[in-house]
């Protein structure tokens, strides 16, 4: 179980060039996966502050909805988001920043996933996203849209 | 205007991307600027692939892309230039991108007040009214104080 649990996570970002791009890895603590960014100079928007660029943020949270998915059970394909809302909440610093995820409904079609990203403190977010995602069953023969 | 060369200094309008490392990483450039909006683009890259089946550009290079277009619609509607920063971002992806082309955001920042910028945007990659992705964002203008005259509303 757990083991399957590793090899899809793994699969998941080590399939996607540009998680590698952002320099993302996982891990995974009994069924608690948290993504980690490692701090990395070419991630910065705003040098004046200095900040991560928001968009990197908005790329973590979907990026870990998407392992969080990967997790919760094998699909046919890549889930893909369908829309997604990004609070920014506090500006990212330039040190390393943590994302974890919760699926607050996993249908046939559709997902509904929370994510939140930290630095030093989990209880104190620099930014949150939540989207839907479009999921296609491994046990489907990929009926209906 | 002068500054020493490592001290960042807020970009002239129309040079944020040259300043903002992340915008450097992806290859961002600028196609149009005019006021209050902003088009620039992401050429296509293997390495900024997000679904290697289809060879698609990851979502989160949309995010980013429209994330700074937007700023840049704002950076263009402002009299002056201040630093902004995002309070909220919504993507609805309509398609995925099409393998091998450049992805375009043109975003218009359509009403700006004291301290909020409101823009909407859209990504596309052949052609503005079939687009990858629309988003709506909402900024807020850091470099200024509260309201002059505030109606028992709280200063940011």
């Amino acid at each position: 179980m757990s083991g399957e649990m590793i090899e899809r996570l793994q699969a998941t970002l080590a399939r996607m060039p540009y998680a590698r791009f952002l320099g993302l890895r996982a891990e995974l603590a009994g069924d608690e996966m948290t993504v980690i960014l490692p701090y990395a100079p070419h991630l910065i928007g705003n040098p004046l502050v200095p900040a991560l660029h928001g968009g990197v943020l908005g790329a973590l949270l979907e990026i870990t909805a998407l392992a969080q998915l990967s997790i919760a059970r094998g699909f046919a394909r890549q889930p893909r988001p369908i829309d997604v809302t990004i609070d920014y909440l506090r500006s990212g610093r330039p040190v390393d920043t943590y994302a974890r995820a919760e699926i607050k409904r996993l249908g046939r079609r559709v997902a509904n996933v929370h994510a939140e990203a930290w630095q030093e403190a989990r209880l104190r977010p620099i930014a949150s996203l939540h989207g839907h995602f479009n999921v296609t069953p491994k046990t489907s023969a990929g009926e209906g849209p | 205007m002068s500054a020493t060369p490592d001290a960042p200094v807020e970009p002239p309008r129309g040079q944020l991307i040259r300043w903002s490392p992340q915008a450097m990483a992806l290859g961002m450039e600028t196609v149009a600027t005019q006021f209050a909006q902003a088009t620039l683009k992401v050429p296509y890259r293997p390495d900024l692939v997000g679904d290697p089946d289809r060879g698609v550009i990851a979502g989160g290079v949309v995010t980013t892309l429209l994330d700074h277009a937007c700023g840049h619609a704002v950076a263009m509607a402002m009299a002056e230039a201040g630093p902004v920063a995002t309070l909220d971002l919504r993507i609805d992806y309509m398609r995925a991108a099409e393998p091998g082309l450049d992805v375009h955001a043109h975003a218009h920042c359509y009403k700006l007040t004291h301290a909020i910028a409101f823009v909407r945007a859209t990504a596309y990659d052949r052609d503005p009214s079939d687009p990858v992705a629309t988003a709506q964002a909402v900024f807020m203008l850091t470099g200024v104080g509260p309201e002059p005259v505030s109606d028992g509303e709280a200063g940011a």
